[in-house]
C-alpha cells in the first residue's frame, strides 16, 4: 500500500509505545464501575456515587487513549503492519461479541425449542406437566406455567420493528457510500453521507426507545413478563445499547472527518467502525427475524 | 500521566529505550516480557491463595466429622479453590507464557498491541480483589461451586454481583489477551516463517486464544442472565416463566469445555517443545501434532453435555455427546502417541523440564483415561458427582496443566533472568511433587468409585484412610511448591551465568535460543529471516 497523499513516509519499524498510563486507568474504572454498581445492587447509598465516578474515569480514559492513538496515527507513526494490528483486532472483537449474542439467542432457541415444549409435557416429559399438575399448554410467546408478569401482547413485526429494519439497512447502504466517498477522496459526500449514517442510528435507537414505552404502557410487556419479556428485552436491549455505542463511534469519526483527519488509503478508524455498524445491523435482521417475526 | 504523555508526543526514534525507572514500569508497562512477568508472578500468588484454601478443604477432610470450619465456609472454599485457580492461577499463567515467549518465537519486537496487552493484565488484580472481597461482605463468598448453577447460585448474600462482575473483568481481560495473541501471530511473523513452520507452543496458543474469544463472551452472557434473574426480574432459569435452570447449565458448559481445553492445549505445546530438546530429536509428527490440536479444538464446541449427563436430557442427546466425547481420545491418543516415538530411540536426558514433561506424559494421560471412563454414559450416572471426577479433572489440571507450567518455568527461566537456577533443588522440586501429587489424588478414585461425594465436608466412616492418604498428600504436594517459589526467586536473583542455548548439548530449536539470555528489552528490533 503506497501512501501518496502524506507527506511523511510512515515508518518503517512497528511502533511501540514505550509506556502508557491509560490500561491501569481503564483498569481502576472498570473497577470503580462494576464495584459501584455491586454496592448499588446491595443497596448502598454510596453505590451510584462509586458507580459514577468510575464511569467518569472511564470516559476519560477513552478519551486519553484514544487521543494518544489518533495523534500517533495522525504522526504518522503507524505503518501496514502497525494498520493490519488494528484491522485484525477489530475483526476479532467483532467475532467475540458475535458469541456474546449468540448466548441470548441460544437462551431463545433453547427455550422455544426445549423447556417451553417440556413444561407443556411434550415427548417423554409428560410427568413434568402431571407432577405440576397445571394446565399449562405450550406456545410461544409465552410467560410460563407461573403466568409470570401477567398477560402480554407481543410488538407486530411488520409495523416499527419492520420501519426499524428499514432504516438500519439504509444506514448500512449509506455508511458504504462514505466509505467508497473516503477511498476517492470526495470529502463533502464522505461528510455528509457519515452524517446520515449517525442520524439515521439515533433514529433507530429514538424509535426503539418509542417500542419499549409502547410495551410497557400498552401491551403490558415487560423485562419481568417471564421467558418471552426476557429473552426480548434482553436481546433487542443489548442490540439497542450497541447501535447506541456504534453511533456514538460514528460521531467521533465524523467530527474527525470534519478535521480533515483521514486519507484515501489510511482510514482503519473508520473501516473499523464501519465493520462494528454492519455487525450491529446483521445483528439486528436475527432479532427481527427470530424475535419479532418467526 | 505527564510522564506518558511526553512519550505519546515524542515519538519518533524509540531504539535506545531501556526499561523504564521504577515502579511506572510496571504501572504503565507496554513491553511483553515485563507484562509476562506480572503475568506469572500474579499467578503465582494466586496458586498459592488458591492451594491455600484446597489445604483447608484437606485439613477438614483429615477425618470423617466436623472439626476445622463450618460447612458454608468449606462450601466457599471449594468454590473459591476453583474459580481462583482456573482464572487466577491457571489461565494467567499460560497468558504469561504467551506473553514472554511467543514473541521471541515468531521473531517479533513485542506483542501486537502493547497498550492492550497491559489492560489485559492490570485487569486481573481488580478482578481478583473483587473476587476474594465476596469473602468479607454479609452471606461470604461464592458456595454453590465455579460453575455458578441456579438456583443454588442465586442464594448468595452481598457477594453475589461481586462474583458475577468479577467474573465478567476476568472475561475482558481474556478477551483482550487472546486478540493480542492471535494478532500478534497472524501478523508479526518473521519473514519466512510461515503457519506451519512456527514453533508448536505458538500454534497451540494461536488455537487456545481462537477459544478463548468464543467461548468467554459465552459465559459473560450466562452471567449476565444470572444477574438479571436475580436483581431484574427475568425468568431465563426459571420453570415458572418458562425458563430452565438446566439452560444455565448448557450455556455454561458451552463455555466451559472449551476452557477446559484453554488450560490444557497450551500445556500440550510446551510439552512439545520440551520432549524434543531432551530427546536430542525434532518433534515426531509436527504436521499431526498441529491437526490434532485444531480437531480437538473443534471437538471441545460438541461436548459439552457430558457435564450434565445426569440432568435428564433426550436419549439422542446422550449418545452424541457420548460419542463426540469419545472421539477427543483419538487426536489425544495421537499426541501422546508422537510424544512418545519422538522420546523413541532418543537420546534423552533428565534436566527437570524433562522429568516434569515425562511426569506430564504418564499423569496426563491416566487423567485422559479416567475422562474416557466419565464419557460412557450409563457408568457416568454412576459416578457423577462423587470424587472420581474430582480425581479426573485434578489429573488433567495438576499433573497436566501445572506440570506443563512447571516445566515451562525450568525451561524458560534461564532465558527469562540469564542465570541457572539450583538443579539439584528443583529436581528434588519434581520428585516431591509427583510423588505426593499421586499420595493426594489417586486414592481419590478409590473414594469415587466407592461412593464419596464431592463438595461435602463430612463422609461415611468407611471412607476415612484414604481421605487421610489424600490429605497427607495434600500437604506434602502444598509445601513441596513453596521449594519452587524458593527457586524461582533465587534464579531471579542470581546464579551461574547462563548461555544463550542454555540447554546447548540438547541443542533447543526455535528463535528465543539465538537471542541472549536475558533477552534484549526490545526482543527483535528486525525481524530474523527464517528459513
Amino acid at each position: 500500500m503506497a501512501h501518496a497523499t502524506t507527506t511523511h513516509a510512515p515508518s518503517e519499524k512497528y511502533y511501540v509505545p514505550h509506556s502508557s498510563p491509560w490500561p491501569l486507568v481503564g483498569s481502576v474504572s472498570l473497577f470503580l464501575t462494576v464495584g459501584g454498581a455491586a454496592m448499588w445492587l446491595n443497596h448502598s447509598n454510596a453505590g451510584p456515587w462509586v458507580m459514577t465516578i468510575g464511569f467518569a474515569i472511564l470516559l476519560f480514559m477513552f478519551a486519553g487513549w484514544f487521543g494518544a492513538v489518533i495523534r500517533e496515527s495522525e504522526g504518522r507513526l503507524y505503518n501496514d503492519a502497525v494498520d493490519r494490528s488494528f484491522r485484525m483486532g477489530m475483526m476479532w472483537f467483532i467475532f467475540s461479541e458475535v458469541m456474546f449474542f449468540a448466548a441470548f439467542f441460544g437462551a431463545l432457541w433453547y427455550a422455544r425449542n426445549f423447556s417451553v415444549p417440556w413444561l407443556g409435557g411434550e415427548g417423554t416429559r409428560a410427568l413434568t406437566k402431571i407432577l405440576r399438575g397445571d394446565n399449562y399448554e405450550a406456545a410461544w410467546p409465552t410467560d410460563g406455567p407461573g403466568d409470570v408478569g401477567g398477560d402480554f401482547d407481543v410488538i407486530p413485526a411488520f409495523g416499527l420493528p419492520a420501519i426499524n429494519t428499514a432504516i438500519l439497512l439504509t444506514s448500512g447502504v449509506t455508511i458504504t457510500i462514505a466509505h467508497h466517498a473516503i477511498k476517492s477522496g470526495s470529502r463533502g459526500v464522505l461528510n455528509v453521507f457519515l452524517g446520515l449514517t449517525i442520524a439515521l442510528g439515533f433514529l433507530f435507537v429514538y424509535l426503539q426507545g418509542m417500542e419499549y414505552v409502547e410495551a410497557y404502557q400498552h401491551y403490558n410487556l415487560k423485562l419481568t413478563s417471564g421467558i418471552y419479556g426476557s429473552t426480548f428485552f434482553m436481546l433487542t436491549g443489548f442490540h439497542g445499547f450497541h447501535v447506541t455505542m456504534g453511533a456514538i463511534m460514528l460521531l467521533v469519526i465524523w467530527f474527525r472527518c470534519l478535521k480533515g483527519h483521514f486519507t484515501p488509503t489510511h482510514h482503519f478508524a473508520f473501516e473499523g467502525v464501519a465493520w462494528y455498524w454492519h455487525f450491529v445491523d446483521v445483528v439486528w435482521l436475527g432479532l427481527f427475524v427470530f424475535v419479532y417475526w418467526l | 500521566m505527564a510522564h506518558a504523555h511526553t512519550h505519546d508526543a515524542a515519538h519518533d526514534h524509540h531504539d535506545d529505550h531501556g526499561p523504564a525507572k521504577g515502579i511506572g514500569r510496571w504501572l504503565f508497562a507496554t513491553n511483553h516480557k515485563d507484562i509476562g512477568t506480572m503475568y506469572m508472578l500474579f499467578s503465582l500468588l494466586m496458586f498459592f491463595i488458591g492451594g491455600a484454601m484446597a489445604l483447608v478443604i484437606r485439613a477438614e477432610l483429615f477425618q470423617p466429622g466436623m472439626q476445622l470450619v463450618d460447612p458454608m465456609f468449606f462450601n466457599q472454599m471449594t468454590t473459591m479453590h476453583a474459580l481462583i485457580m482456573i482464572f487466577g492461577a491457571v489461565m494467567p499463567a499460560f497468558v504469561g507464557l504467551a506473553n514472554w515467549m511467543i514473541p521471541l518465537q515468531v521473531g517479533a519486537p513485542d506483542m501486537a498491541l502493547p497498550r492492550m496487552n497491559n489492560f489485559s493484565f492490570w485487569i486481573l488484580p481488580f478482578a481478583f480483589t473483587m473476587l476474594l472481597g465476596t469473602l468479607f461482605v454479609p452471606g461470604g463468598g461464592p458456595a454453590g461451586g465455579w460453575t455458578m448453577y441456579p438456583p443454588l447460585s442465586q442464594q448468595l448474600g452481598d457477594g453475589f454481583p461481586m462474583l458475577i462482575f468479577a467474573v465478567h473483568l476476568m472475561g475482558a481481560s481474556s478477551i483482550m489477551g487472546a486478540i493480542n495473541v492471535i494478532v500478534t501471530i497472524m501478523n508479526m511473523r518473521a519473514p519466512g516463517m510461515s503457519l506451519l513452520k512456527m514453533p508448536i507452543f505458538v500454534w497451540t496458543w494461536l488455537i487456545t486464544a481462537y477459544l478463548l474469544i468464543a467461548v468467554m463472551p459465552v459465559l459473560a452472557g450466562a452471567v449476565t442472565m444470572l444477574l438479571t434473574d436475580h436483581y431484574f426480574g427475568t425468568t431465563f432459569f426459571e420453570a415458572a416463566g418458562g425458563g430452565d435452570p438446566v439452560m444455565f447449565q448448557h450455556i455454561f458448559w458451552f463455555f466451559g469445555h472449551p476452557e477446559v481445553y484453554i488450560m490444557i492445549l497450551p500445556a500440550f505445546g510446551i510439552v512439545s517443545e520440551i520432549i524434543p530438546t531432551f530427546s536430542r530429536k525434532p518433534l515426531f509428527g509436527y504436521d499431526a501434532m498441529v491437526y490434532a490440536t485444531a480437531s480437538i479444538a473443534f471437538l471441545s464446541f460438541i461436548v459439552w453435555a457430558h457435564h450434565m449427563f445426569t440432568v435428564g436430557m433426550p436419549l439422542a442427546g446422550q449418545m452424541f455427546f457420548m460419542l463426540a466425547t469419545m472421539l477427543i481420545a483419538v487426536p489425544t491418543g495421537v499426541k501422546v502417541f508422537n510424544w512418545t516415538a519422538t522420546m523413541f530411540k532418543g537420546s534423552i536426558s533428565f534436566e527437570p523440564p524433562m522429568l516434569f514433561a515425562i511426569s506430564f506424559l504418564f499423569l496426563f494421560t491416566i487423567g485422559g483415561f479416567s475422562g474416557l471412563m466419565l464419557a460412557i454414559v450409563p457408568a457416568d450416572f454412576q459416578y457423577h458427582d462423587t470424587y472420581f471426577v474430582v480425581a479426573h479433572f485434578h489429573y488433567v489440571l495438576v499433573p497436566g496443566a501445572v506440570f506443563s507450567l512447571m516445566a515451562a518455568a525450568y525451561y524458560w527461566l534461564p532465558k527469562w533472568t540469564g542465570h541457572m537456577y539450583n538443579m539439584k533443588l528443583a529436581k528434588a522440586h519434581f520428585w516431591l511433587s509427583t510423588i505426593f501429587v499421586n499420595v493426594l489424588f489417586f486414592p481419590q478414585h478409590f473414594l469415587g468409585l466407592a461412593g464419596m461425594p464431592r463438595r461435602i465436608p463430612d463422609y461415611s466412616t468407611q471412607f476415612a484412610d484414604w481421605n487421610m492418604i489424600s490429605s497427607i498428600g495434600a500437604f506434602g504436594f502444598g509445601l513441596s511448591q513453596l521449594l519452587f517459589a524458593y527457586i524461582v526467586f533465587a534464579c531471579i536473583r542470581g546464579g551461574e551465568k547462563a548461555t544463550d542455548k542454555v540447554w546447548d548439548s540438547g541443542r533447543p530449536h526455535g528463535l528465543e535460543w539465538t537471542l541472549s539470555s536475558p533477552p534484549p528489552y526490545h526482543s527483535f528490533e528486525t525481524a530474523p529471516e527464517v528459513k
